[in-house]
C-alpha cells in the first residue's frame, strides 16, 4: 500500500528526514517510535503533505501513485488519513457541518453527490456511539474549548467517518487519560479491515498495549535505524533508547 | 460645474417643486447654508483622513430623475428577503413605487417620507423628531436640504411590529450618473419592537452616488433591530448616515454587511440618553478589486450602567481597502459604562489595506472600555488541517473565512436573512457551501 524509499526531507533550510525506507501492505499496524526530534512528526506531515516540508529526495508510492505530486487534499481523497497530534480549533463551525463539508468534499473529488442529510445523521451517529463521543459534543464548534481527550477523540471519529485506506496517527496517546485511550484505540481497532493500514507514531509504548502493532520501527535522527515486531516496543520502554544509540553507534 | 454649486443652483428649482410644512421649508433653507458653508469633507477632515471623495463627486449627476416605473418585480425578486413575510417600502431613483411595496398603516405606519411631511396627521412626530437625531454635517445637511422621500416608520408604544420591514431603493439611472438621497425617519414608541432589513440596489452601469441619512428614535425599552445589506454593483457608491437615539432601557442593534459597491462609507453614530442602554454595533465586510469600505462609528455614552458592544470583521481580497474608525464618548456622568470594541480583519493579498483605529474619550473613573484590533492572514495550519480532510484549498479558505466571521452572523434575528447573508458571502467568495454555518 504505501512504500517510502530514501526519503529525505526538510524544513526551513534544516534536514529532518535523511533517508527514510518504510513498507505498510493492506491489514498491517505499523509503530514508529523514537525519541523527540526525532523526526516522526515531520514524516506524518510530509505523508500528508505538508507545504512547509520539502522533499529533497526519495519517493513516497502510495498504491502505485507518487504521492508527493498531489495535494494535500488530493491525497486525502487518495485515502490518506492523517489524526493530528494538534488537532487545529475551527470557533464558528460546528463539528457536525465541518464533518458534512468534509465528507460531501470528498464524495465530490469522487464524483458523487451530497449524501443525503438523513444518512449522514445517521452515518455520524452510529460513528460517535463507537467513540462513545456524547451528542451534545457533535454540536459544539470544532475543537474550541475541547480537552486534549475530546480532541484526539474527535480525530478518530473523522477517521470513522472517513474510512481512509492509510490512516497515521500522530501521538495520539499524548495528554489521553487512560479510560480516553481505552476508547480511541478501541475505536481504532474496530475500524481495521483487510484492506486499510494504520501507521501508530508515539513517544512511548502505552498505546500499543491497546493497539497491538505487527512491525515496530525505531526512529532516530531522521532515520529508521531498527526495526522488529511488538517485542521491540518492550524493549524500548524497558530500556529507553540510549542502547540502540549505541548499537547504532549514532 | 462642480457638484457643489449644481447642489446649490438646484436647491432653489427643488423648493419649488414640494409641497411643505412651512417648519420644513425652514429646515431645509438652513441645511443648505449649513452645506453651503461645510462643503462635501476632505481627507483633511481627521473622520475622512483614510476615505477620499474626489473620484466619487466628479461625476455630472443628475439631482432630478424622471420617475421610472418600468422595473418589473421579477427582475428585482433577487434583491428581496422573499421568504418571509414583509412589508416593504421600495423607491426607484428615490421615488416611491407602489408597485413594488406593501406598507402598511394599521397598528405601525411603515409608509412614506413624503406623506409624512405634507400631512397634518404625522406633522406632531415629524416636528418632534425629524431633524433632531441626525447632527450638523456636511453630507447629513445636504440630504436635509433635499430631503423629500424616503421611509416613514412609527412604531406607537406597546407595540410589536407583526412583521420585519424592508426598506429597497433601487436606483438605474437610466440617463446619466444619478445622485439620490434617501431620508428616513424611524420612531418607536416606549416599549415597542421593530426589526428593518435595508438594501440599496443599482440597476445600471451609470455610477450612481447614494447619500442617505436615516434618524432612529427608541424610547424607553423599545427594541430596534436594523440589517443593512450592502452589496451594490461596483459603479455604486454609498454615504450611509445612520444616527440612533436611545432613551433609557431600549435596546439597539445595527448589523452592516459589506460586500459590493465601488466606495462605501458608513457613519453610523449612537447617542445614549438613559440608563440601562444596550447598543450593538456589527459589521462583516468582504471586499475585493478596488473596492473601499469605511465604518466610522460613534457611541456616545451620556448617562450610567449602559453597554455598547462593537464587533466589526473584514476580508479584504486584492486591492480592496477598509477603513474602521470607532469612536467611543463616555461623559462624566455615564460612571459604570461596559464599552466593547473589536475590529479584525484578514488580509489575503499584499495589496490588500486596512486602516484601523480606535478613539476613546472617555471622562468618567469607574467604567469598563474594552478595545482590540487584528489584522492577520489565514492561518496556515488550520489550512492544511482542513485541506488533509480533503477539503480543496478554495473551500478551505472560504470556510475558515466563514468561520471568522460567523460571531457577527450569530447575532442576526432573522433566520431566513442570515441564511441570505451566508448565501452572498460563499458566492462572494466563489464557493458552494451546502449549509448555514
Amino acid at each position: 500500500m504505501l512504500k517510502i524509499k530514501n526519503l529525505h526531507a526538510k524544513v526551513e533550510g534544516l534536514k529532518i528526514l535523511k533517508g527514510i525506507d518504510l513498507e505498510i501492505n493492506a491489514g498491517e499496524i505499523h509503530a514508529i517510535m523514537g525519541p523527540n526530534g526525532s523526526g516522526k512528526s515531520t514524516l506524518s506531515s510530509v505523508i500528508a503533505g505538508k507545504e512547509e516540508y520539502e522533499v529533497t529526495r526519495g519517493e513516497i508510492i502510495f498504491e502505485g501513485e507518487e504521492l508527493t505530486e498531489f495535494d494535500p487534499e488530493e491525497r486525502a481523497h487518495k485515502g490518506v488519513f492523517l489524526s493530528f497530534q494538534y488537532p487545529v480549533e475551527i470557533p464558528g463551525v460546528t463539528v457536525t457541518n465541518f464533518m458534512r463539508t468534509v465528507i460531501n468534499a470528498n464524495r465530490k473529488a469522487k464524483g458523487l453527490k451530497d449524501m443525503p442529510a438523513n444518512e449522514m445523521l445517521k452515518k455520524i451517529r452510529e460513528k460517535s456511539e463507537l467513540l462513545e463521543i456524547d451528542r451534545k459534543f457533535l454540536s459544539r464548534s470544532l475543537n474550541e474549548g475541547f480537552s486534549g481527550g475530546e480532541k484526539k477523540r474527535n480525530e478518530i471519529f473523522q477517521m470513522a467517518m472517513l474510512e481512509p485506506k492509510l490512516a497515521i496517527l500522530d501521538e495520539t496517546d499524548s495528554g489521553l487519560d487512560i479510560d480516553a485511550l481505552r476508547i480511541v484505540a478501541n475505536g481504532v481497532n474496530k475500524l481495521r479491515r483487510p484492506d486499510n493500514a494504520t501507521l501508530v507514531i508515539t513517544h512511548y509504548q502505552r498505546l500499543l498495549d491497546y493497539i497491538i502493532p505487527d512491525f515496530v520501527h525505531v526512529m532516530l535522527d531522521g532515520k529508521i535505524v531498527k526495526s522488529g515486531g511488538k517485542e521491540l516496543a518492550y524493549e524500548l520502554e524497558e530500556k529507553g533508547y540510549d542502547w540502540i544509540k549505541e548499537e547504532v553507534g549514532a | 460645474m462642480e457638484l457643489k454649486d449644481k447642489l446649490l443652483s438646484s436647491f432653489l428649482a427643488f423648493e419649488e417643486n414640494v409641497d411643505m410644512h412651512t417648519d420644513i421649508h425652514e429646515i431645509r433653507s438652513r441645511a443648505i447654508k449649513d452645506f453651503e458653508e461645510m462643503g462635501f469633507p476632505t481627507k483633511k477632515q481627521e473622520a475622512w483622513k483614510y476615505t477620499s471623495l474626489n473620484k466619487v463627486l466628479k461625476h455630472d449627476y443628475t439631482v432630478f430623475p424622471k420617475k421610472e416605473d418600468t422595473i418589473d418585480y421579477r427582475d428585482v425578486e433577487k434583491y428581496f428577503i422573499d421568504d418571509i413575510d414583509t412589508y416593504k417600502i421600495v423607491f426607484i431613483d428615490g421615488i416611491y413605487a407602489s408597485h413594488l411595496s406593501a406598507t402598511t398603516h394599521e397598528k405601525i405606519d411603515a409608509c412614506l417620507m413624503s406623506s409624512a411631511l405634507n400631512s397634518s396627521k404625522y406633522k406632531p412626530i415629524i416636528d418632534n423628531y425629524f431633524n433632531t437625531v441626525a447632527p450638523k454635517e456636511s453630507l447629513t445637511s445636504l440630504n436635509t436640504a433635499f430631503s423629500r422621500e424616503g421611509a416613514f416608520i412609527n412604531i406607537p408604544k406597546n407595540t410589536m411590529a407583526d412583521k420585519p420591514i424592508q426598506v429597497i431603493n433601487f436606483s438605474t439611472g437610466n440617463e446619466s450618473a444619478l445622485l439620490v438621497q434617501p431620508r428616513n425617519l424611524i420612531v418607536v414608541g416606549e416599549n415597542s419592537h421593530v426589526q428593518i432589513i435595508e438594501r440599496h440596489q443599482s440597476l445600471t452601469d451609470h455610477p450612481v452616488l447614494t447619500n442617505s441619512v436615516t434618524e432612529i428614535y427608541a424610547d424607553k425599552r423599545a427594541i430596534v433591530d436594523y440589517y443593512k445589506i450592502q452589496n451594490d454593483n461596483h459603479q455604486a457608491s454609498l454615504i450611509d448616515n445612520t444616527f440612533i437615539e436611545q432613551h433609557r432601557e431600549s435596546n439597539c442593534s445595527v448589523h452592516t454587511f459589506s460586500f459590493g459597491g465601488n466606495l462605501t462609507r458608513n457613519n453610523l453614530n449612537f447617542y445614549q440618553k438613559g440608563e440601562r442602554i444596550d447598543s450593538t454595533l456589527k459589521g462583516i465586510t468582504v471586499i475585493g478589486e478596488k473596492q473601499h469600505v469605511d465604518h466610522n462609528t460613534l457611541v456616545h455614552h451620556m448617562e450610567p450602567n449602559c453597554e455598547s458592544h462593537q464587533d466589526y470583521k473584514g476580508v479584504f481580497a486584492e486591492s480592496s481597502t477598509g477603513v474602521f474608525n470607532g469612536k467611543i464618548i463616555v461623559n462624566k456622568e455615564a460612571q459604570k459604562t461596559n464599552a466593547f470594541q473589536a475590529n479584525n480583519n484578514i488580509l489575503l493579498d499584499d495589496k490588500a489595506t486596512i486602516n484601523s483605529k480606535p478613539q476613546l474619550e472617555i471622562f468618567a473613573d469607574d467604567v469598563k472600555c474594552s478595545h482590540g484590533c487584528t489584522i492577520g492572514q489565514l492561518d496556515d495550519d488550520s489550512l492544511f488541517y482542513l485541506r488533509s480532510r480533503g477539503v480543496p484549498l478554495k473551500e478551505a479558505r472560504a470556510l475558515l473565512m466563514y468561520a471568522f466571521a460567523n460571531n457577527v452572523l450569530e447575532s442576526v434575528k432573522i433566520p431566513e436573512l442570515k441564511t441570505r447573508i451566508t448565501k452572498i458571502i460563499a458566492l462572494k467568495l466563489g464557493v458552494n457551501v451546502g449549509y448555514s454555518l
